[in-house]
């Protein structure tokens, strides 16, 4: 298969992935629009970010008026995992493939681009990324375009009912791990109630959303790591 | 200057893409050290558990539609998985309890 063919492929098997992704920008639009960001704002944010829990914790921190050290550290604590899927990328790579290459690989990391790319047989063709890339960001920028205008015209109970579509996701993601790994699910029930716990007592409720999540990430992943190591040859996989 | 929206998304912009490129740069063999690893493979759960909860009850009508949200979300996600399901089931869940409360 030549260049060509390998990029309609992507674009073609990145159909399902614009699909989903149309439908969860949107929510996110909504949530911008909340926040108080307009159309060109938007979609500036989804063509240079291109990350759900990214840009949900990206609009957060601007809404809580966020200084400028909390978000650059929010922002990589919460694109965390991105890092590991990177690492796991550039093992699929070819030694013959182009160092250029991997200034734009490095943007199309996402959960589903990632997990899409890696499952093709020995070598990748980075050229395929780029097409599954080009049709997922497209859906990604319109609906994130289309909530925030559209969002304007839905009655309240239509947008915050979107609105959740997010945390839906982020369920979709962890939950489906828990239900085969129960250590995963004991990670994730001690994250959630340790979080409800940050988000209650005293003086723990004064910490900002953004520092809540790298906080509690930093201790009960370094514990997880700790108590239960993980598999040689298992970096990846559950966690994509 | 740094209450332009523009500099701020910029800014965080390029902390997302620095994280995504850095092993892409750095990294030529794979990662050794067994601790790292497994911090960086549970790192998206604690994260992802800590943002849906008790976020997700919270942007809710009331608390009692919100874990019912919560536990469709929870219900769809362990049966069926799927991130557009879910996102989708959520979604009409909250709609439905809206209308009701």
């Amino acid at each position: 298969m030549n260049r060509v063919q390998w990029f309609f492929k992507g674009l073609k098997n990145g159909i399902p992935i614009c699909l989903g992704y149309f439908a969860v920008s949107f929510a996110l639009g909504i949530s911008a629009r909340n926040i108080g960001l307009d159309a060109p704002q938007s979609f500036f944010m989804s063509f240079s970010m291109v990350a759900s829990a990214g840009e949900f914790a990206a609009l957060n921190l601007i809404a809580s008026g966020a200084g400028v050290l909390e978000m650059i550290l929010t922002c990589a604590i919460v694109n965390l995992r991105y890092f590991l899927m990177s690492c796991s990328m550039t093992q699929k790579l070819s030694q013959d493939t182009s160092f250029l290459h991997r200034f734009p690989l490095a943007y199309c990391m996402t959960d589903e681009i990632f997990g899409l790319s890696v499952s093709v047989e020995g070598f990748l063709e980075p050229v395929y990324t780029y097409g599954i890339t080009a049709i997922s960001v497209f859906g990604w920028c319109l609906g994130t375009v289309l909530g925030v205008l559209v969002g304007n015209i839905l009655p309240d109970i239509v947008t915050s009912a979107l609105g959740v579509a997010m945390y839906g996701m982020f369920l979709a993601i962890i939950i489906p791990p828990a239900r085969k790994d129960r250590f995963i699910a004991a990670i994730v029930i001690a994250s959630m109630a340790s979080s409800y716990a940050f988000s209650v007592l005293p003086v723990l409720k004064n910490i900002s959303s953004g520092f809540r999540v790298i906080i509690l990430t930093a201790v009960l992943a370094g514990i997880a790591a700790a108590v239960k190591p993980i598999e040689e040859d298992d970096s990846n996989g559950e966690a994509a | 200057m740094f209450d332009n929206m523009y500099v701020k998304l910029i800014i965080m912009a390029c902390s997302i893409y620095a994280i995504r490129l850095m092993p892409f740069l750095f990294l030529k063999k794979p990662i050794k050290n067994r601790w790292f690893k497994s911090f960086l493979y549970y790192v998206p759960f604690v994260t992802l558990a800590v943002m849906t909860f008790p976020d997700m009850v919270n942007a809710c009508v009331n608390p009692i539609a919100g874990f019912i949200v919560l536990g469709v979300g929870l219900v769809s996600a362990w049966v069926i998985g799927d991130l557009f399901t879910v996102a989708v089931g959520c979604c009409i869940a909250a709609f439905i309890t809206g209308f009701i409360w």
